[in-house]
Order: structure tokens, then C-alpha cells, then sequence
């Protein structure tokens, strides 16, 4: 029971660390897969904004001047406008963004009718509880006009008109998205945009999305990097505390292996090597509640995705390892050295 | 021949400001094959006595010597190296590993003096067949009555053919028919293979296995010491 117990609570380190890699890496993902969704070939942001912040704004008149550029076939602009902290709604022309995106399926109501009308996805709704007709309150009073497929871009789309006057941003659109008549002209119109707009930046789609890491999310890899870094020292606590409960509850057994002869060198060895393979066991343990973990994540915070993150397993396993092995040298060294005959009347 | 040669010795606990002496002077001599039941009431100190021969506390002053090797000028190694390889223990709560089986319990007493892996002599396979315990080397301890896990404490304390077996209240937590089962394994370890036992008991009637029974009281031997 108790090498059990040390074995789940190694686990949880381990898996508190690979969840909290995970969803910074899942959200990445997801936003890298509604990008996608948008089925653009070429994206333009103004010169000072963020290629996936999508921060800055540019003219409204924009799309107008790139829609007559040789090859492109659909354009449209949209406006990011940040409402609540990692929470957009994004404006556009309905019309326009279901054309370039293929469509959008409405899964309950339909388009926007009113001023105040907004789509949420599915997972959006899902994490907040919407329906078609329900009100929410971003700021603003809204009505949920209609439920939609994920994937396009967004969580929340609102007319693009309606939330330009409602935040004072008429006229202004934060990106453009060009859909062009064969993806093999991308080189050509991005060569030819680039002369046109200058300072503009003109990104092909398969570039924007292979940009969605923790490295290019502005505050995302301090964020991430403070957060794993509390998830591993609480973890290394954990870890830490429950081999110093382990080794001290096995106080009699140091004294009777000192009774037999042993060394402290080998007492402290006996208890490294199962510390070592508790905490690999423990690691193992981890990884799989991570399966579980991001099975709790889908149905109670399906907004926050959680990825399996393969590529943090040896992190991981390395603080299991190496937080059980200080948690568990400290009382071995004491145990090892303490009076034998103290060591044996433990109970 | 002379197995344990005791002279003189004088244990002083430091308790907070106080001193207790728990052994004034004791002389004793054990020869080599000798069963000695060493007797006497609670805190006569007896418990020190085989605390000291087993090296796990030092003697304050006076000398002890287990096959000529003087404990009192040994280092904490040292005196590791004693517990390793000159003395075995049995204790009255057996203190068998419980998460190993009696096997394993042996094993590891086998490991620790760096014998692993070689294969045990005739000896302790005649010691075996004579603890009867061979059906139930595979078990865990929990899995052990109280004389079996004592006869598996014993086993381990021989398995390194030690000078001198410390044997502390052996059948202090058995009923009488395992008692008389592990004295009788003692006196035949002691007969047939010349084992040299020292054992602690407040018993007299445990103490009645032994060739020789040494009264302690008071931190003193209160028999007359046999010649040295």
C-alpha cells in the first residue's frame, strides 16, 4: 500500500506537469487548427501588429484594393477584438467568411439578424453553457443567434459592422484573408502584395500555422515557462515529501539491515534503486492520468484543450527521478547513520 | 578456545544531564561451541551486554574481545564490519524484512557480507534441514507463524557462519510448543554444527537449554566468572 501510494503520488507530479504542458500545447494546436479552418491561402496584417496575435488594425478599404490582385479569388477582412482576458470576438462579413471558409454549418439557430447577434462554436458554447437565444454578457449584452461547427478561425463571431461602431472601430479590420484560384500562386501574389503594400505583412496560411508555438505567443512562453516551472517544483515537493514519509516509515528496516552488517553506503544504495524505480513507475503512472486528465479537460473546460506531449515524457521523468532521489537521499543518509539500536525500537 | 573474552566493562548512558551506568565491570569469557544463557531481570542489563557484543553501541570503558578482536578500538566501520561478519542476531520480535520473502530475508544477509550468488556451504544446508523451513522459503513474512519467522531470523543469523550468534529473548513472543521447538533448534545448532550462542532471556526455563547459565543484576555478573 504504501509503495503504491508513493508510486500515485510520484504520478501526480508527473502528470500535473504534463497537463499543464499539455493545454499551453493544445490551445497552440487549436488555434493553429481553426486558422486553418479559415481556408485561406494568404493572410495580411498591418505592419505593427502580431502575426498570430492578431493585434493592430488596418483600413476596411484593404480588401477592396487586394481583391482586384491577379489570382486572388475571395477576400475578406475580419477584426480581432479582444473582450475578456484569451477571449475574441471576431467580426466579420458573414457572407464573405462563409465563402472562403466553405461554409459554416450551424449546428442550432443561423446567421446574425440583429446588431447585437453573435455565433459561438460548439466548444464555446459547450464550456459556457449556450444556446441558441441564450444572452451572454462580454462586455456587452449579447444573443446567441446560432450555434456552429469549430474550426473556423473563432469561438465568437459577431457582425463585423456591428462590433466596429461598438468599439469605436469603424472602418478598421485587423487582418485580411485571401483565398487565391490555385494554391501554386502563392509565391507570385505574396511577391507582388509585398510590392504593393510595403511593410505589410503578407503571410502564406502553411507559414502563419507553423508560427503557433509557445515561442511565437506573446506572453505565452513566460506564462508557460512560470507554469511548468510551478507544476515541476510542486511536483518535486510532492515527490520530495512522499519518499521522506516513505524512507522515515521504514526506519526499523534500517536497523535491522544495520543489525545484518550494512553500510550506510549500501543502506543509501538499497534506498536510491528503489527510489529510482518507484519514481520510474511513478512516471509511467503519470503519463497514463494524463489520458485521463485531458478526458476531465474536454468535458468540464472543453475551451482548454489538453495535447498529449511526448516530447515532455523525459522532462517529466526527469523531475520524478530526480526530485524522489533528494527526497529520498536526506532521510536515507539520516536513517543510515543513526543509532541502530534507536533504529530497531521504532515503530 | 576462548570465543568472547569480556574484562572490566562498563557501559555509562548520558540521559540529559544524568548518567546511568548499565554494566559496572562485568568479566565474562564464552569458549568457541558454548551455549551461555545470560539471565537476569529487567534492567539488570543484559539488554547493553548483547547491544555491546553485537557492536551496535560501544562499551564506555573495559574490553571485549569476539575471536580476538577488541571492540573497544573499533571505529563505527569497524564495528559494521563486526555486525557483517563475526555476529549474527535473533531477536525476540524476529525483525524478518516484511517486504521480502524468507528467502530473500536470507539473501540479503548474504549480500550485505558480500556473498551473493555463491552457493551457501554444507553447513547451512544441514542448518536448514535442521530449521525445517525449506516448504517456506517463498513466503513473505505476514504469511509466517511466529516460530517460523523465527526460525527464518534464525537462518539468516547463521547463514554467514558468524563467530558468535546473539539470540535476544528468542522465544520472548512464541507459545511454549514454538519456544521449545526454537530452544531445541539452538541447542542443535550449537551441538551439531558447534555453533557458539550466547543468549539473553529473563526465562529460567529458556535459559535451562543453555550449557551455562550467567545471572546478571544491577549491571554486574553475580555468579562467580569462570577462570580466565
Amino acid at each position: 500500500m504504501r509503495t503504491l501510494l508513493s508510486v500515485v503520488a510520484i504520478g501526480v507530479g508527473v502528470t500535473m506537469i504534463l497537463t499543464l504542458a499539455g493545454v499551453s500545447r493544445g490551445m497552440l494546436n487549436g488555434m493553429a487548427e481553426r486558422s486553418r479552418g479559415t481556408g485561406a491561402d494568404i493572410m495580411i496584417q498591418p505592419p505593427d501588429s502580431s502575426v498570430i496575435g492578431f493585434t493592430g488594425t488596418m483600413s476596411e478599404k484593404f480588401v477592396d484594393l487586394v481583391r482586384k490582385q491577379d489570382h486572388v479569388a475571395l477576400a475578406t477582412g475580419t477584426l480581432m477584438q479582444p473582450v475578456h482576458f484569451l477571449d475574441y470576438v471576431t467580426g466579420i462579413h458573414l457572407d464573405e467568411f462563409s465563402a472562403i471558409t466553405g461554409g459554416l454549418h450551424y449546428l442550432e439557430g443561423g446567421p446574425f439578424r440583429d446588431p447585437s447577434d453573435l455565433l459561438v462554436d460548439e466548444i464555446y458554447a459547450r464550456a459556457h453553457n449556450l444556446h441558441a437565444g441564450d444572452m451572454v454578457d462580454m462586455g456587452h449584452k449579447w444573443r446567441v443567434c446560432g450555434v456552429i461547427e469549430q474550426g473556423k478561425l473563432s469561438r465568437a463571431f459577431a457582425d463585423l459592422g456591428s462590433l466596429q461602431d461598438l468599439f469605436s472601430s469603424t472602418g478598421k479590420i485587423s487582418v485580411v484573408w485571401l483565398k487565391l484560384d490555385d494554391p501554386a500562386n502563392i509565391p507570385t501574389v505574396k511577391a507582388a502584395l509585398e510590392q504593393k503594400l510595403e511593410g505589410y505583412k503578407i503571410v502564406p496560411m502553411d507559414e502563419v500555422v507553423s508560427l503557433f508555438s509557445v515561442d511565437n505567443v506573446p506572453y505565452l512562453k513566460p506564462f508557460t515557462r512560470v507554469v511548468i516551472a510551478l507544476a515541476a517544483f510542486f511536483g518535486f515537493l510532492m515527490v520530495s515529501l512522499s519518499m521522506y514519509t516513505a524512507v522515515l516509515e521504514r526506519t526499523r528496516e534500517i536497523g535491522i539491515l544495520k543489525a545484518l552488517g550494512a553500510s550506510p553506503g549500501y543502506i543509501v544504495g538499497l534506498l536510491l534503486r528503489e527510489t529510482v524505480v518507484l519514481a520510474v513507475a511513478g512516471t509511467v503512472v503519470g503519463i497514463a492520468m494524463t489520458y485521463g486528465t485531458r478526458e476531465i479537460m474536454a468535458v468540464f473546460v472543453p475551451n482548454m484543450p489538453q495535447a498529449i506531449v511526448p516530447d515532455w515524457y523525459p522532462v517529466a521523468a526527469a523531475i520524478a527521478v530526480g526530485g524522489s532521489l533528494i527526497g529520498a537521499v536526506y532521510p536515507g543518509l539520516k536513517a543510515a547513520n543513526q543509532d541502530a539500536i534507536e533504529a530497531l525500537a521504532y515503530d | 578456545m576462548t570465543e568472547v573474552e569480556i574484562h572490566g566493562l562498563t557501559k555509562v548512558y548520558h540521559t540529559g544531564d544524568v548518567d546511568v551506568q548499565a554494566l559496572r565491570g562485568i568479566d565474562l569469557l564464552v569458549e568457541r561451541g558454548e551455549f551461555v544463557a545470560v539471565v537476569g531481570p529487567s534492567g539488570s542489563g543484559k539488554s547493553t551486554l548483547f547491544h555491546i557484543l553485537g557492536g551496535l553501541t560501544p562499551p564506555t570503558a573495559g574490553t571485549v574481545a569476539i575471536e580476538g578482536q577488541d571492540l573497544t578500538k573499533m571505529s563505527d566501520a569497524q564495528r559494521t564490519a563486526l555486525r557483517k561478519n563475526k555476529v549474527g542476531f535473533v531477536f525476540q520480535k524476529y525483525n524478518l524484512l516484511p517486504t521480502l520473502t524468507a528467502a530473500d530475508n536470507i539473501e540479503i544477509a548474504r549480500d550485505i557480507a558480500g556473498n551473493r550468488g555463491r552457493p551457501p556451504d554444507a553447513q547451512f544446508e544441514e542448518a536448514l534441514k535442521l530449521l525445517d523451513i525449506q516448504a517456506r522459503l517463498n513466503h513473505k513474512p505476514r504469511a509466517l507463524s511466529g516460530g517460523e519467522q523465527q526460525r527464518v531470523a534464525i537462518a539468516r543469523a547463521i547463514v554467514n557462519r558468524p563467530a558468535l550468534l546473539l539470540a535476544d529473548e528468542p522465544t520472548g513472543n512464541l507459545d511454549t510448543r514454538n519456544s521449545d521447538a526454537v530452544l531445541t533448534l539452538l541447542r542443535h545448532l550449537n551441538k551439531r554444527l558447534g555453533q557458539t550462542i550466547l543468549m539473553i532471556t529473563h526465562n529460567p526455563e529458556a535459559a535451562a537449554f543453555a550449557d551455562r547459565i550467567v545471572h546478571m543484576r544491577d549491571g554486574r555478573v553475580v555468579d562467580p566468572p569462570p577462570e580466565a
